[in-house]
């Protein structure tokens, strides 16, 4: 009976994929005056809460955090989402080893996440502590090499290459473990999509051979020394290596940028995630609603980004996701 | 009490056991479903317990044929017949049809009144269309409980 143990959970989401954003509620928004009105028709749609002011991030937050809070009420064991959580437990990680180590004084709310495995809390007292050891998977090891990393070097993006590869391949085992194809493939387009923005931005800054192979997760659809071989070649032998692959329509928008490539990715994953609006019993249209509602919030804060930095319409456009809905 | 009158029981146990188990199982589906658009939106209720309902009727009839087995056995008017081992073997093979369909079919149907809940959820208005799918999958149990009462009343 273990397929339809999310048959309840579904259901409920197929009523809360009513309120998600179709591309038609984007074109609105993009049309509003300015980044206020944006934020009034967010408002009509339903987004924030009485008790919140009306100001973008605190927005964007509220809505990441109620999207991870209804999936929560739904499913008693929330480790299968573990491949969507882990970037938040090893941001929490990154942003506690660089706290401590520059003894900021920020607050925690705008410094850490609220949906990862972790609290965030426990994250900063285990890293203050130097007991790295308590935190799970490739967070222990990562975590106390990246530390160590900074306190030697005061390199902070050496820091956060070891963090970001080992945070790849935490959401690579976590996909294969969820027995969820829809998880797992996310945590391979993720991994591909970020070795690919790693090569393209090494190929730019002319990092080394050891520095890139360093940065790159092993992920199985990727050859990830080639495409390390082809960084040190510059972005146009990424884009040649890309090709070459499964990605190779990726490879078009690789060459216009990294960014392009991005946005190639982002819509690649949300096509695949289309036939989880008919399939009504796996945990695969719960995954979908919680990618779904981040790639919509990630969506809004360029339209707000761009409202309030004055962007024409059609470069806001440029940028934006295809929806799922 | 012959072997022929055990045979017959055991038939109109089945029918009624495997029908009913299905019915519940798939009764059981359909029910989450419904709750979880009902938590969502309580208006919707009639129509999500229409749904979820559809798959119970496999339950009823099984209950039907073993109604029928045992009147004709004449274990309901307290006159049990003599039966041979062969009548009574034959009231068994009559009851499978509605035993083993009543089962599958309440299953499936139970699986597909869940997709047709989604359909409710997501476009209430298509509610007609969103019943036709699994009143689709009762033609089945119909069939075999017309198999199974003319197999009955012919013995």
């Amino acid at each position: 009976m273990k397929q339809t143990d999310f048959t309840y959970a579904v259901a409920r989401i197929r009523s809360k994929e009513l309120s998600l954003l179709s591309a038609q509620s984007l074109e609105q928004l993009i049309s509003a005056k300015s980044a206020d009105d944006a934020l009034r028709l967010l408002a009509d749609k339903g987004w924030g809460a009485p008790d919140e002011p009306l100001e973008a991030e605190i927005l964007l937050e509220g809505e990441k955090n109620r999207a991870w809070q209804t999936v929560g009420e739904m499913v008693e064991d929330m480790s299968v989402f573990d491949v969507l959580r882990i970037p938040d437990d090893f941001h929490n990680l990154k942003a506690a080893i660089k706290q401590i180590y520059t003894n900021s004084t920020l607050a925690p709310e705008r410094l850490y996440l609220k949906n990862g495995r972790l609290d965030a809390d426990t994250v900063r007292k285990c890293v203050s502590a130097k007991e790295f050891s308590q935190l799970p998977g490739r967070m222990s090891e990562a975590g106390l090499q990246a530390y160590e990393t900074l306190v030697q070097t005061g390199d902070g993006q050496l820091c956060d290459v070891i963090l970001d590869r080992a945070a790849l391949e935490d959401m690579l085992e976590a996909g294969k473990a969820s027995g969820s194809d829809v998880l797992d493939e996310y945590a391979r387009m993720t991994a591909v999509s970020a070795n690919v923005r790693i090569a393209a931005r090494c190929a730019k800054t002319g990092k080394s051979l050891e520095f890139i192979r360093r940065a790159l997760a092993p992920c199985g659809s990727l050859d990830v020394d080639a495409l390390a071989h082809a960084a040190v070649g510059g972005i146009g032998a990424v884009a040649e290596y890309l090709a070459g692959t499964d990605y190779a329509d990726g490879a078009v928008a690789l060459q216009e940028s990294p960014a392009a490539f991005e946005r190639w990715c982002d819509n690649l994953i949300m096509r695949r995630l289309q036939p989880q609006k008919y399939n009504p019993f796996t945990v695969g249209p719960l995954a979908a609603y919680l990618l779904a509602r981040e790639n919509e919030i990630k969506c809004v804060r360029m339209v707000l980004t761009g409202k309030l930095n004055g962007m024409p319409e059609g470069t806001i456009r440029e940028r934006l996701r295809e929806m799922y809905v | 009490m012959t072997t022929g009158v055990s045979l017959a029981i055991l038939g109109a146990a089945l029918a009624a056991l495997l029908a009913g188990i299905g019915s519940s199982i798939g009764v059981g589906i359909a029910g989450r479903a419904a709750a979880g658009v009902v938590t969502e939106d309580p208006e919707k209720f009639s129509k999500v317990l229409i749904l979820q309902l559809l798959p119970g009727t496999q339950g009823i009839y099984g209950l039907l044929i073993a109604f029928i087995a045992l009147s004709n056995i004449g274990v309901l008017g307290g006159n049990v017949r003599q039966l041979t081992t062969a009548e009574g073997l034959s009231f068994l093979m009559a009851c499978l049809p509605m035993a083993f369909v009543g089962l599958m079919s309440a299953i499936m149907q139970g699986k597909t009144s869940v997709a047709s809940i989604g359909v409710v959820a997501k476009k209430p208005e298509e509610f007609g269309k969103a019943m036709i799918l699994p009143a689709m999958v009762e033609t089945y149990a119909i069939l075999a409980l017309l198999v199974s009462i003319l197999a009955i009343v012919n013995i």
